[in-house]
């Protein structure tokens, strides 16, 4: 005889381990089936693109750090781009490869800590957590080196970047470029054949290729679904075009193929600095702009492939030494329109999986 | 490398009084949005599958919404602006047609007071329910 059910209410966060931040899940569960599920937002708001419009353009930078915390160097640059399309600044040819150096130890640094997040979601409490944390770490380290900080670096100016590599930098970054695939291998031999891992991934959580693009996701979570979509590709930025890598896709969206993407994406990052690495020319970092810089009356916009996704930043300027408007086109919050669609119908459990297999940052949600 | 999309051919196919601000934008009135945005995303039209970024800007005298599509297949970018007066700031929702216009035009609502008819879950998104005014209005704050 079937046992008749009530549904009821569950909310999961805004202070639940798994939410990564401070993210409510108003669930409706039947039994353990989600029946229905619904995002609450804004507990993280800060009014970032309001307070932008009442400081100088150059205050403005640090503001953008604090977007995706997990990925700062990534977010200043939408925002250091759109400026210098509107204000006509140029970049100095080192100053870009520098970026774009900078940019992918952060993209690796915030795949470790998605993937690391992951697991732990999976129930194995931090233990491959702090496997990833031991690398990330040594990226840290580089980014001190350069920046003097570790999480919110402020790094990016018009016109270039804030600091040259130091002496240092270099030999440290090759020894880290040299010990890092030993590591992935590690991972992989830990993770690729687990039982478990396979078990709570594989065929869970599917996005299909048109609902993913419907709901505008990128990053990890649109290729996942088999769509080759990185903007570093599609639409060249900063001196991608003379640099080779590969875009991985998944093939039939499940939580297996967006950490598998991570995994991958990490070895062509560092593919990536390799290139960029013997490429770096010498010369200036950065081009002299006016402390308080009023770009012509005008609008503009830009994009990034950020650890995320599509990473945009739109720009109006009114000819004044604040923006008239600033908004950010953030790709977790475009990623979790997805959510409902991978979640209905799913057990509780998997719930947890599936929403870590997206990665967001409520930073850059709520803004 | 995308293209832009060739914004003034398109504003003379789509006729009536739209017309092309840039080589990828183009100005249409805010009651055939709803209208044109369904024959862009059309396979066999346009196929500005991909609807990328909705935003807000208060000008002056009026509200103007950016649209940002992307054909995928193509790799092409096309910006729709529309106005809408400040009295009363609707526009037709395009949740219908696009899934990753919901959480985008919920923002808009909270944070500049827009309505968009048609939207299934209107309601205040970053800031709580009870919440006096629309904070990204520039008369915000100001004693208005």
């Amino acid at each position: 005889m079937a046992l008749s059910t009530e549904p009821f209410i569950l909310n999961i966060g805004p202070q639940h381990p798994s939410t990564h931040g401070v993210f409510r899940l108003r669930a409706t569960l039947d039994g353990e089936i989600m029946v229905d599920v619904e995002p609450v937002f804004g507990y993280l708001h800060r009014g970032i693109e309001k307070l932008m419009e009442s400081r100088t353009y150059k205050e403005n930078i640090p503001l953008t750090d604090r977007l995706d915390y997990v990925s700062a160097i990534n977010n200043n640059w939408p925002y250091v781009m759109a400026l210098e399309k509107l204000a006509e600044i140029s970049v100095p040819l080192r100053a870009e490869y520098i970026r774009v150096i900078m940019g992918e130890l952060q993209r690796i640094a915030s795949h470790l800590l998605a993937v690391g997040s992951l697991l732990n979601d999976m129930g194995s409490f931090f233990t491959p957590f702090m496997y990833m944390f031991r690398e990330r770490e040594k990226i840290l380290d580089l980014f001190d080196m350069v920046t003097g900080q570790r999480l919110l670096y402020n790094f990016m100016r018009f016109g270039g970047v804030s600091h040259d590599f130091p002496p240092e930098f270099i030999p440290a970054l090759d020894k880290f470029l040299a010990s890092m695939p030993g590591f992935l291998d590690e991972y992989d031999q830990l993770l690729a054949q687990n039982e478990i891992l396979l078990a709570r991934t594989k065929g869970i959580g599917i996005l299909d290729r048109q609902t993913a693009i419907n709901c505008a996701t990128s990053g990890p979570v649109l290729r996942g679904s088999g769509v080759q979509w990185d903007i570093r590709r599609a639409d060249p930025y900063s001196v991608y075009e003379n640099l080779e890598f590969d875009v991985p896709t998944g093939t039939i969206g499940d939580n297996y193929d967006r950490y598998r993407i991570r995994m991958t994406e990490m070895r062509q990052s560092l593919r990536i600095i390799r290139q960029a690495v013997e490429q770096l020319p010498a010369g200036r970092t950065l081009t002299p702009v006016p402390l308080r810089v009023r770009p012509p009356r005008g609008e503009a916009y830009s994009q990034i492939e950020s650890p995320r996704g599509t990473l945009g930043c739109y720009i109006v300027s009114d000819g004044t030494e604040s923006p008239y408007r600033c908004h950010f086109r953030a790709p977790a919050l475009l990623n979790l329109t997805a959510l409902r669609e991978m979640l209905i119908g799913q057990k509780l459990a998997d719930a947890i999986v599936i929403f870590g297999s997206i990665d967001i940052s409520m930073g850059e949600v709520d803004r | 490398m995308t293209r832009s999309a060739d914004a003034i051919g398109l504003a003379q196919t789509i006729g009536g009084n739209v017309e092309a601000t840039d080589a990828e934008t183009i100005l249409v009135p805010a009651d055939r949005l709803l209208d044109i945005a369904t024959r862009l995303k059309n396979p066999e039209g346009m196929c500005f599958d991909y609807l990328d970024m909705i935003t807000a800007v208060d000008y002056e005298e009026y509200f103007e919404l950016v649209y940002r599509f992307v054909s995928m297949a193509e790799n092409k970018r096309l910006t729709i602006n529309t106005r809408v007066p400040k009295g009363n700031p609707v526009v037709d929702s395009l949740t219908g047609l696009w899934k990753s216009a919901d959480f985008q035009e919920r923002e808009l609502f909270d944070l500049f007071g827009i309505t968009f008819n048609g939207h299934s879950c209107l309601r205040r998104m970053m800031l709580w329910e009870g919440f006096q005014g629309h904070p990204l209005r520039k008369d915000y704050g100001r004693g208005a």
